[in-house]
C-alpha cells in the first residue's frame, strides 16, 4: 500500500502526485483525482483569498485514521492526500485527494469517503478576506450530513411500498 | 494542563495556548469550557455558546463528557472547516 500524506503551505502537483502513485505498477485500473480549489465568492460575495488554520499533529493523525478506515472498507491499492495551510487565493487549489484501486468503484466512493471526513473532521479552519474585512467560515450543515451517510451500521430500509 | 485554542476561539481569547491547573470539580470537557467561561471577557466571548464549541484531547476528538483527568492537551475549537 502505497500512502502519502501531507500538510504544506506551498501548492501541489496533482497531475505529479497521481504518476507517484501508479508509476511502475500494473495492478491498478482505476485512479481518482479529486482537487479542491478556491473559489472567488463565499455566501455570494467576492473574497480576496483563503487562510487555512490547522491543528499540526493532529491533522495529520486525523487524517491518517481516515485514511486506515478507507483502506479497511475498500480495496485500494494507493492514497494520497495532501492539504494546504497558510494564505491561498481564488483559483488557487487547497486539497488533494487521489485513491488508486483495481477497479473504479473502490476508487471513487474512497475518495469521496475522505473527502467528506476532511471537510467535518479534520482540524482545519477557513477565513475569508472580503472588503469589508476577515471572517471565519462558518460550518455547513450539509457538510455534517454528507459525513454522516458514510456512518456503518446504516439504517433499515422501509419498504416503500407499505 | 496544556490548553491550545484555534481559529475565532483562539481570537477572542487573545491567545493560541496556555498551561491552566483548573480546581479539582472540574472533570469533564463540558466542566472546563464552563470554568473557562468565567476566567474573563475575552473567555466568556469564546464559549458564549458552549453547544458549537469542539474538543481534542491529545490530538483526538473527544465529547463533552470526556473527563479531562490525566489529559497533557485539551484543544477547543469551533467546527470544522476544512477541505
Amino acid at each position: 500500500m502505497n500512502t502519502t500524506i501531507r500538510l504544506q503551505r506551498e501548492p501541489f502537483d496533482a497531475a505529479l502526485e497521481a504518476r507517484k502513485l501508479t508509476g511502475g505498477r500494473t495492478d491498478i485500473g482505476a485512479v481518482v483525482t479529486f482537487t479542491g480549489v478556491c473559489r472567488a465568492d463565499e455566501g455570494g460575495e467576492p473574497i480576496a483569498a483563503l487562510t487555512l488554520e490547522h491543528y499540526p499533529g493532529m491533522a495529520e493523525a486525523e487524517i491518517a485514521r481516515h485514511v486506515e478506515k478507507a483502506i479497511a472498507r475498500w480495496p485500494l491499492l494507493g492514497v494520497t492526500v495532501i492539504h494546504r495551510f497558510g494564505r491561498i487565493a481564488p483559483g488557487e487549489d487547497i486539497v488533494l485527494v487521489i485513491t488508486a484501486s483495481s477497479h473504479r468503484q473502490a476508487a471513487f466512493a474512497a475518495a469521496e469517503f475522505l473527502m467528506d471526513y476532511l471537510k467535518t473532521r479534520a482540524p482545519f479552519w477557513k477565513q475569508v478576506e472580503k472588503r469589508g474585512g476577515k471572517s471565519w467560515v462558518e460550518a455547513k450543515a450539509s457538510d455534517d450530513s454528507a459525513a454522516e451517510r458514510w456512518s456503518e451500521p446504516k439504517p433499515a430500509r422501509r419498504d416503500a411500498a407499505q | 494542563m496544556k490548553l491550545r485554542y484555534f481559529a475565532w476561539v483562539r481570537e477572542r481569547i487573545g491567545k493560541a495556548e496556555e498551561d491552566l491547573d483548573p480546581p479539582a470539580s472540574v472533570a469533564t470537557v463540558a466542566d472546563l469550557v464552563a470554568w473557562l467561561a468565567q476566567q474573563g471577557e475575552g473567555y466568556a466571548y469564546a464559549f458564549e455558546n458552549p453547544n458549537v464549541i469542539r474538543a481534542a484531547i491529545d490530538k483526538s476528538h473527544v465529547h463533552a463528557d470526556a473527563r479531562i483527568a490525566g489529559a497533557g492537551e485539551v484543544a477547543l475549537f469551533p467546527p470544522m472547516t476544512g477541505g
